[in-house]
């Protein structure tokens, strides 16, 4: 597949923008086609949070992920909105501490991470967004170390720089899962 | 080759305002495109420039007046509520011949309307905005790299014609982020404005920066000459992309989100053997009228794919003068139309004109 | 020798104001000012929507017309265009300063914004003939309160001195009036000071110049005068509402 689709999705505050903005800057750093679109307005204050990624070979054309090829739940409100939009052979990848339900469809493949407890346990605070990135990594072609770091050292600013190695760890935890 | 970056649509118009020599911002918040004013209030105090928040749209675009005449580069941006309140000062800034850059990223209406994006401000825009005869250069980006590259044009295109340039964006177009680069090279110092209210310096007559004409013999004139204008800009500065209109027999006419969301229905249709091509206008005002003239002469219909009731329909027809049937395929309210409709649009017309 | 000249900064042209109009004063008041200071080559006025719309013929500064009531936020953008070297006056009435532009002016007040504002208070709109402003006085009649302004129904005259005098921003505030020839000098001095002020960057100064309108009146220029004495001024006292650099001076 030229193109993968991404659709994050969870509460206000997990963190759903940033994982998304992870994921548009891996495909700069590879050169590659992106786009990245954020949900917005008044329901980004504490609601619902969502974001579109798409990243290819080919121009993209509409920004908007209505059909994704991966989609990441954050809550359960999340998975029961998109579930069914996931294209058939794609990829969902749910946060199990905070979505009890399995998915109910068979076309795609399922995968469960309690990545919200993790970081807890791990001293990983509010990374399970990257937890779960990490798993997506990792079943969509392999988790490279470098293009990680390169694009993990663009979306977070030099003010923050003391986040970044939590941050990898966050993204490796995920991976080896 | 300047250095990719990745960028929201709203910050990119803000640094390539700052590229292209504005030094005063002067705006008013509202979703979807604050982060312009945000970014403004950042750098401009780093570049030596000016960020002010008015406490209105109405003294934001006033501000921009009083720039202007002065000769400097200057903008202001907003979103449809907005830019209603601007339109007076819109009306204002072309009686008086002043150059200004303005932004809209335009959200649902009419009235409060919602903040997810919308096309629906196209009438406003390409009719002038505020009252009398005017108009407005209006240019619809389709990426973040437009947003730049249509912001550095705006800027010259104002100051070459002195009026005002817009950017009718809308809140996809702002929120998104995409690489973009920013290309320095072509960018035109302003030209020498002699007429600027920058002080006589006792050594010749006074300006006036001035919009009233009571003299109706004077007043015509003044119309007259600036539709003279007029009508050089349109033979000379529409812009538009042709996407796969050599062998098509359908057209699709959009421009903004809806052509990228248009794009992903054409390859689709290819795919199913139906030849549809597109014409994205680039400038809104004015209308690339040749190019849907032209088209008028090849394909069987064309389609016109908006977020709004169906503004951009008048000016296809207009252009295409009855040649060819001209239908709507659209939503409204902040909704966006998806590949899959506007496929369905597609196969419909194919159909109907048995063009499969 | 010449004892009484026009200034150069008025232009040589006939006014189109009416018998007894004091705005004919206070324009030369403002040209004597910009004469005494130095300051036409790098000054840049501001006409309203109203009486003294053309304003911008009178002066032989650079000149920029607004649009009704926006004069505060244009003379914003002149005046940060280029901060050191524009000096920006506006001259506004009382419909264009007090009630359409209300918001333009506290704005520009709160900012200390670094401009000069003659605000020409005659209690009525001149222009369109005659019609109730923001500061006719209780009970006056206009052509839109036929029978005398009802304050139960269209509220009370705003006075402007006070009300921006509530403000931490502005600098200067004061009334004064055009009717006698002692009120005319007291006039341009306030008016002096206020330019005065913006050259040495102390910020916003307004100088509310109550202003006699007979035509409007219906009364004759000698009793547009008096009417000043007798009912604006008890309701608009005269006097400076603030002078921040003075009150610095006086607590040292």
């Amino acid at each position: 597949m030229s193109t993968t689709s991404y659709l994050l999705s969870g509460f206000g505050g997990q963190g759903i923008l940033f994982a998304g903005k992870f994921l548009a800057y891996k495909g700069l750093v590879e050169d590659k086609q992106l786009s990245w679109l954020p949900s917005y307005g008044p329901e980004m204050r504490g609601g619902t949070a969502s974001c579109s990624v798409i990243v290819g070979d080919e121009p993209v054309g509409s920004p908007i992920v209505s059909a994704p090829d991966v989609l990441v739940a954050m809550n359960l409100p999340s998975l029961d909105r998109y579930e069914a939009a996931v294209v058939p052979g794609g990829m969902i990848v749910a946060d199990a501490t905070l979505i009890e339900r399995k998915v109910t469809r068979t076309d795609v493949r399922a995968f469960y991470l309690p990545a919200t407890r993790l970081a807890g346990e791990k001293g990983l605070d509010g990374l399970a967004n990257m937890i779960l990135i990490g798993k997506v990594l990792k079943e969509c072609g392999g988790f490279c170390r470098e293009t990680a770091e390169a694009a993990l050292h663009k979306v977070i600013s030099a003010r923050h720089a003391d986040k970044l190695q939590a941050n990898f760890e966050a993204l490796r935890l995920g991976a080896s899962l | 080759m300047a250095e990719k970056v990745l960028m929201k649509g709203n910050e990119a118009i803000a640094e390539a305002a700052i590229l292209a020599g504005c030094r005063h911002y002067f705006g008013y918040p509202i979703t979807p495109q604050t982060e312009i004013a945000a970014y403004m209030a950042k750098k401009m105090p780093l570049v030596g420039g000016v960020f002010l928040q008015a406490e209105s749209e109405i003294a934001a675009i006033n501000m921009v007046y009083g720039v202007s005449a002065t000769g400097k580069r200057v903008m202001t941006s907003s979103s449809s509520p907005g830019i209603s309140l601007k339109s007076e000062g819109l009306s204002y800034l072309a009686g008086a011949d002043l150059p200004a850059f303005v932004v809209n990223v335009q959200r649902g209406g009419p009235g409060l309307g919602g903040v997810q994006p919308s096309q629906a401000d196209y009438f406003q825009a390409t009719r002038g905005s505020g009252h009398g005869d005017y108009h407005m250069i209006v240019l619809a980006p389709a990426s973040v790299q437009e947003m730049a590259s249509l912001t550095l044009r705006g800027f010259d295109l104002a100051d070459r014609y002195r009026m005002t340039s817009m950017i009718l964006a809308d809140g996809t177009m702002g929120q998104m982020m995409e690489p973009v680069t920013f290309e320095t090279g072509d960018i035109q110092p302003p030209p020498e404005k002699p007429w600027a209210t920058v002080g006589t310096d006792l050594r010749r007559k006074h300006n006036v920066v001035n919009s009233l004409s009571l003299v109706p013999e004077e007043l015509e004139r003044q119309n007259f000459a600036r539709y003279e204008r007029y009508a050089q800009i349109e033979e000379k500065e529409p812009l538009w992309e042709s996407y796969m209109m050599e062998d098509a027999d359908i057209c699709i006419a959009a421009f903004g989100i809806a052509a990228r969301v248009s794009k992903n229905a054409i390859t689709e249709a290819r795919r199913r053997g139906i030849r549809v091509g597109m014409i994205r206008p680039i400038t809104l005002w004015p209308f690339p009228r040749a190019a849907f003239r032209a088209a008028a002469e090849q394909v069987h219909s064309i389609i016109s794919v908006e977020l709004s009731m169906g503004q951009m329909i008048e000016d296809v027809r207009l252009a295409v003068e009855c040649r060819v049937p001209v239908t709507l395929c659209n939503r409204a309210g902040g909704m966006i139309p998806s590949p899959e409709q506007v496929l369905c649009e597609i196969e419909k017309a194919a159909e109907k004109e048995n063009c499969r | 020798m010449i004892v009484f000249d026009r200034p150069h900064a008025l232009a040589d042209l006939p006014m189109h104001y009416c018998p007894g109009c004091t705005h004919g004063i206070i324009h030369r008041l403002v040209a004597e000012v910009i004469d005494e200071l130095g300051i036409e080559g790098r000054t840049i006025g501001i006409a309203p929507v109203g009486c003294s719309v053309m304003a911008y013929d009178y002066f032989t500064c650079d000149m920029i017309e607004a649009a009704h009531g926006r004069a505060p936020a244009i003379a914003t953008g002149v005046k940060r265009s280029d901060p050191d070297r524009h000096i920006v006056f506006t001259y506004q009435g009382d419909g264009d300063l007090a009630s359409i532009g209300m918001a333009e002016t506290v704005h520009a007040a709160a900012r200390n914004e670094n401009i000069t504002v003659i605000f020409v208070n005659n209690a009525i709109y001149g222009m369109t003939g005659g019609q109730m402003a923001p500061t006719s006085l209780p009970g006056q009649i206009t052509q839109t309160s036929p029978y005398g302004r009802d304050v139960n129904q269209c509220g009370y005259p705003i006075r402007v001195c006070e009300m921006l005098a509530q403000l931490d921003g502005p600098e200067y505030l004061a009334r004064v009036t055009v009717n006698s020839v002692k009120e005319v000098r007291r006039a341009k001095a306030a008016i002096k000071k206020a330019f005065q002020n913006q050259v040495d960057k102390k910020g916003f100064s307004l100088v509310e110049v109550l202003s006699a309108c007979p035509t409007n009146w219906g009364l004759t220029p000698a009793a547009a005068l008096r009417w000043i004495d007798e009912k604006m001024i008890p309701y608009y006292p005269l006097g400076v509402y603030k002078d921040r650099s003075a009150k610095k001076e006086d607590e040292k």
